[in-house]
């Protein structure tokens, strides 16, 4: 049985082969790491050499360059993971799977730099590094779900059981993003609410310009991390298959 | 332009602990992860490095 058959007829799914999105991934990844770089430049630029000091908060609020485009990427990348374990779950396609594994560490990462900084952010506003509020704990759960994906998946070692079996924790997880995002509704905390809603914003234009600036180099440094572990999987899960044989034969892994 | 010399760039109006504690970390963990990905990609060559000859064999 070969498992490197692509699916000739569906086009849709000719991406959904490993053989056919390893090398589009690698063409992929300098254009969003370029992306990421420059708009993180751009970003920093506007955040800290043209925004002004905040009037109530001083400059303690340039932490939010960081801790809210970390805590935006932290939640949509845990939708996305989910999203494509449940996808491998329910068509059994290997590429899918692959894809969720390749996201659980970024997602991790983003959760802890959210929860990082704002415990920096916390501090001199609150006064507390910590508290047990709704916000901070199911975002502390958040990165313990991200966390109990790739031990889950680490554990078993028949790949396609770990596929399954992190997929139905991803799923299960995915009700938490809603609980955090409306959390500072739902619940009296002390994290303040949303300043930027879809349609209104809160925030001085040029804060909200470098903000803004600085979600969307995070997105492009996701993509960039995120398709470069997604080739270290495939190559790792498909090292025996004819296609990356072939691919090292030419020099084009 | 806020700042009127790197000293009161870098104090972040008495903020600079949380501030740059915030930045450096961020920056410390993304070139961590940058590094690590190095690293695996690298071993997973390296697998198929080792895996000999093509053979015609799928998995």
């Amino acid at each position: 049985m070969s498992s490197v058959t692509t699916s000739p007829g569906f086009s849709l799914f000719r991406y959904a082969a490993p053989n056919v999105f390893y090398p589009l991934a690698g063409r992929m990844v300098p254009l969003f790491a370029v992306l990421a770089a420059v708009l993180a430049a751009a970003g920093l630029y506007v955040g800290f050499i043209l925004a002004p000091t905040d009037a109530q908060q001083g400059d303690s609020y340039r932490i939010i360059y960081i801790h809210v485009p970390s805590a935006w990427m932290a939640m949509f990348l845990y939708v996305v993971m989910a999203f494509w374990a449940g996808v491998g779950l329910v068509f059994n396609t290997r590429l899918s799977s692959m894809m969720a594994q390749a996201i659980a560490p970024t997602g991790a990462l983003m959760a802890f730099i959210s929860l990082w900084t704002g415990a920096l952010w916390g501090r001199p506003t609150w006064g507390t590094y910590w508290v047990w509020d709704a916000r901070l704990t199911s975002t502390l759960i958040l990165l313990f779900l991200y966390l109990g994906f790739i031990a889950l998946q680490a554990a078993i070692d028949d790949k396609r059981r770990a596929d399954k079996a992190g997929a139905v924790l991803a799923l299960v997880g995915v009700v938490n993003v809603p609980i955090i995002y409306f959390s500072v509704k739902w619940w009296n905390t002390l994290h303040q609410g949303a300043s930027v809603k879809p349609g209104s914003s809160s925030m001085a234009d040029i804060m909200l310009t470098a903000m803004l600036l600085m979600v969307f180099a995070f997105w492009m440094y996701a993509i960039a991390a995120v398709l470069v572990r997604l080739r270290a999987i495939i190559l790792e899960r498909e090292r025996r298959a004819q296609w990356v044989l072939d691919a090292r034969e030419r020099g084009a892994l | 332009m806020q700042w009127e010399s790197l000293e009161s760039f870098l104090s972040m109006g008495g903020y600079g602990f949380y501030v740059w504690g915030s930045y450096v970390v961020c920056v410390a963990v993304i070139v961590a992860e940058i590094l690590a990905l190095r690293h695996r990609r690298g071993a997973a060559l390296a697998d198929v490095k080792r895996a000999g000859p093509a053979t015609g064999r799928a998995t």
